[in-house]
């Protein structure tokens, strides 16, 4: 019992002491640990897909990238713009692209799935790549961070780390609720089918690829929800931020941190954005940091041959719940 | 038999697959309170008729009438909203899920399909009762706990007929529910049919005997695709062509 | 336009087309038989542009080095597929994915260590070097119709194999039936190891022979297997004629695409993915 109690109250103890993170801590790491909040909702995004909704998507930079020029274009130059609106309307942005696209990619499976995920964030890529929408492949530079004002009183300037750090937890956390609310539904029971089982779903009556499609719509604006806050942190958005590197990164961190999971898509994030950091560490590696890719490289395979619950799977396997193991057989 | 009209009744059926004609003009009817089952040699095409009928097929051609409506060439998923459940000859369940879940989700699909996305998932009782009644009717509601990947064999040809119960159909097409259950198992899976019969219009596919004579109200015969014979289980019996064909044969004795 | 002008982007176009054929028809085939995504393909290509590069300074012949990465290549192939690939069968495809992109990641740092980060021209073989005159001021280029030939011999060697021998049936029965071939006593390792090959050389030829067109680059591999990703999509997974169709298909689209609309050139081959997507999901030679 003190156990399932203690499992239940961590997430709030965690957030907790996150937020006391940036009184104690320098200016570095409070950003180091923004980077991965970021990038945490980022992978829960995607995990709903892969872990809830077995759909392997290989270009959710997509609507990361979409976000951030979504913001990058809605700024006035040299103007703040204002938090109350810009927020919601990238992420709406996102959401229709990822109703339009999803609509498309929706007609595949398996493989071909992965790879229209792909050719369509490159299809975006090439869109800000080419033309002179979004500075073209120097992108554009955001001068002005969002604030948010009620009247003539600033609530949050996003200028400051510490208030743009406790806006990205408290999106974290609300992320994190959101998820686990809507898996805990009736449509969150029908993705987990949808997931193990497609076909039956069908036959029960299930309008699978409706369902498929909220998911896929969800989790394009929660993605773009992350990559706004990306391109603030930034501070400007050039392509490289939907390129499939960005999308073969976050499938790295669902994966790593296990899942099927959420809470692990966060482990994912922690630990990706910190061996990145560790691995490009010129004063621990010297020059051979510049080829840290190298390192990761070979993690990432590792990890897809020794570890495909994660490091989730890792921590569960003392207590393994019986849905897992039957999962195995 | 009855002269009332059936809720569900094919007309000209043809399935092809390229060349091979799997299922060819094939009429038959489905009366509420009547078991039809439908026999013939591997082959003979008894599986694609059921996903003819289920829509995990559609037709090349032909009429498929549900209560009146035409619905050859819909969806699996919307076939099943109209009230036509199916169960699968090789079981197709959520393994990974409990009894209970697979019946829920089940029961789940016959809600208005608004996504509803706050409320949890195990706080409707509707649903809830739905499951334990189709779990109680296949008598698995000692198993509601039990994840389905850890059930016998014959346990989960249950839990396939309890999954389609709880979508309250009124037809059901039932693919070889015996298909690998000992002589105990097969008995009380006969039994739970028999009970069903009277509800509902039952399309069985069988192969074992003892099975097919103690539940059919009506007989039909495939070979080849096409129905040879249909009718009532005695005349169909004592059809020269049917014994020609296919009682007398071995098929029937090792099948 | 006028027609000489037209002429060759058409040849360009074909060219190109024929080109991505190499790289594509040993993805679909890999896909298609061994059911395995490899994102790494592309890589490969990379790998042939930089020994063709290397190993032509070195010996001062395209050709010379051209046969003696051939059998690099194909060691490569095999040593991969023994090494890590054959883990990934029973897989699900996400780990393909994670995996093969871990190796991209790999070969990129690689190519960096051991060949830096520069760009090279590589140089057209002495007997190729020649032009044709078209009109008094265009000329098409003796190298470029010979990639052409050459593939289009792959292409019919190819066809050739698949249709014709019993390794190509056998490749076949593979595609089609995994536990048949196996009850038949073929070593179906053995098979998957030899498509594994012969998709991994062909991606590295194709890099080799473009090599004094395209010179070589860093992360030249990517772009093209993106492209080829999509020319599986139109043509249909496992499906080498699908392969041809498309490639030929992209190609032209993509090398008109640049001389009538180049802004939006790059866009044209995924608006070309998404209506075939919408009007033939499983490709146009795919299975349904």
């Amino acid at each position: 019992m003190g156990n399932t109690r203690l499992t239940q109250f961590l997430p709030y103890l965690v957030v907790g002491l996150l937020a006391l993170f940036p009184l104690v801590e320098s200016t570095f790491y409070t950003q180091l640990l923004t980077k991965v909040l970021i990038m945490a909702i980022f992978a829960m995004s995607l995990d709903l897909l892969v872990g809830y909704t077995g759909l392997v998507s290989f270009g959710h930079a997509a609507y990361f990238g979409l976000a951030g020029y979504a913001l990058a274009l809605m700024a006035p130059k040299y103007e703040t713009v204002s938090l109350w609106w810009s927020l919601p309307a990238a992420i709406g942005v996102c959401a229709l692209f990822a109703l339009v696209t999803g609509t498309l990619v929706l007609r595949t499976r398996g493989i071909y799935f992965i790879m229209v995920t792909l050719a369509f964030a490159q299809m975006l890529f090439f869109i800000f790549h080419d033309t002179k929408i979004g500075g073209g492949s120097d992108g554009i530079y955001i001068y002005a961070k969002p604030t948010m004002k009620l009247g003539d009183v600033e609530l949050v300037n996003l200028e400051k780390l510490e208030q743009f750090y406790w806006l990205t937890l408290a999106l974290m956390a609300a992320a994190y609720l959101l998820l686990r609310r809507v898996l805990g539904s009736n449509f969150g029971r029908a993705l987990l089918g949808i997931k193990v089982n497609e076909h039956r779903m069908r036959a029960l009556g299930f309008p699978v690829f409706r369902y498929q499609l909220a998911s896929f719509t969800l989790s394009g604006a929660l993605a773009g929800m992350a990559g706004y806050l990306a391109a603030v942190q930034y501070g400007f958005v050039n392509p490289e931020i939907l390129s499939w590197h960005q999308s073969g990164a976050v499938l790295m961190m669902v994966i790593l941190g296990g899942m099927g999971t959420l809470y692990g898509s966060v482990i994912g994030a922690f630990a990706f954005v910190l061996l990145q950091e560790v691995l490009s560490n010129q004063a621990w590696f010297g020059p051979s940091a510049k080829h840290w890719q190298l390192a990761m490289g070979i993690f990432i395979m590792l990890v897809a041959l020794y570890l495909p619950q994660g490091l989730a799977g890792l921590l569960a396997r003392f207590g393994r719940s019986p849905v897992m193991e039957a999962a195995d057989e | 038999m009855s002269d009332k009209t059936p809720i569900l009744r094919t007309k000209g059926l043809t399935k092809r697959f390229g060349g091979l004609v799997a299922v060819s003009d094939v009429s038959l009817d489905l009366h509420i309170g009547e078991v039809h089952v439908v026999i013939g040699p591997n082959g003979a095409g008894k599986s694609t008729l059921t996903n003819l009928l289920s829509g995990d097929l559609p037709p090349t051609s032909g009429e498929v009438v549900f209560e009146g409506q035409d619905i050859a060439g819909c969806t699996a998923d919307h076939i099943s909203r109209l009230g036509i459940g199916r169960s699968y000859q090789k079981t197709n369940i959520f393994l990974p899920f409990t009894v209970f879940e697979n019946c829920r989700l089940a029961a789940q699909s016959r809600t208005p399909h608004a996504l509803r996305v706050f409320h949890r998932a195990e706080g409707y009782q509707d649903i809830n009762r739905l499951a334990q009644e189709a779990m109680a009717a296949a008598g698995l509601s000692h198993r509601a706990q039990r994840v389905a990947a850890t059930l016998s064999h014959g346990e989960q040809r249950q839990l396939e007929i309890a999954m389609c119960l709880a979508t309250q159909p009124r037809v059901l097409l039932l693919d070889e529910p015996l298909a690998g259950m000992g002589p105990h198992e097969s008995q009380r899976m006969v039994e739970l049919i028999k009970g069903l019969g009277a509800g509902h219009a039952i399309m069985l596919i069988e192969h074992d005997m003892d099975a097919v004579f103690a539940l059919a109200h009506r007989l039909t015969v495939m070979v080849n695709g096409e129905v040879l014979e249909s009718g009532t289980p005695e005349a169909v019996r004592s059809s020269p062509a049917v014994q020609q064909a296919y009682l007398g044969g071995e098929e029937l004795l090792h099948d | 336009m006028d027609f000489a002008f037209f002429l060759i982007q058409l040849l360009n176009g074909l060219q190109y087309g024929l080109l991505l054929f190499l790289v594509a028809s040993g993805l679909t085939l890999i896909f298609g038989i061994m059911g395995i995504i490899n994102l790494a393909h592309g890589s490969f290509y990379m790998v042939g542009a930089y020994l063709a590069w290397s190993l032509s300074s070195l010996t001062g012949s395209l050709t010379a080095a051209i046969l003696l990465a051939i059998p690099l290549t194909v060691i490569l192939g095999m040593g991969l597929e023994r090494l890590l690939f054959r883990h990934l069968y029973q897989r699900d495809h996400l780990y393909q994915v994670l995996l093969t992109y871990g190796l991209i990641l790999v070969f990129e740092e690689l190519r960096s260590l051991i060949w830096g980060d520069d760009v090279h021209g590589v140089a057209v073989p002495a007997l190729l070097s020649a032009s044709i005159p078209l009109t008094e001021n265009l000329s098409y280029p003796v190298y470029r119709l010979a990639i052409s030939g050459v593939c289009l011999l792959l292409a019919a060697g190819l066809y050739f194999l698949i249709q014709k021998t019993r390794l190509g049936m056998m490749i076949r029965a593979g595609a089609s039936n995994r536990d048949m071939v196996q009850s038949l006593g073929i070593d179906i390792k053995l098979i998957y190891m030899l498509v594994f090959a012969l998709g991994i050389a062909l991606a590295a030829f194709a890099g080799m022979i473009n090599s004094p067109l395209s010179s070589v680059f860093p992360n030249m591999g990517s772009q093209v297997l993106i492209i080829c990703f999509v020319v599986v999509v139109i043509g249909g997974i496992g499906s080498v004629k699908g392969a041809m169709a498309a490639s030929l298909m992209i190609g032209l689209a993509e090398t008109f695409g640049q001389v009538l609309v180049p802004e939006a050139a790059g866009m044209i081959v995924y608006v070309l993915m998404a209506i075939v997507l919408v009007w033939r999901p499983e490709g146009l030679f795919g299975r349904a």
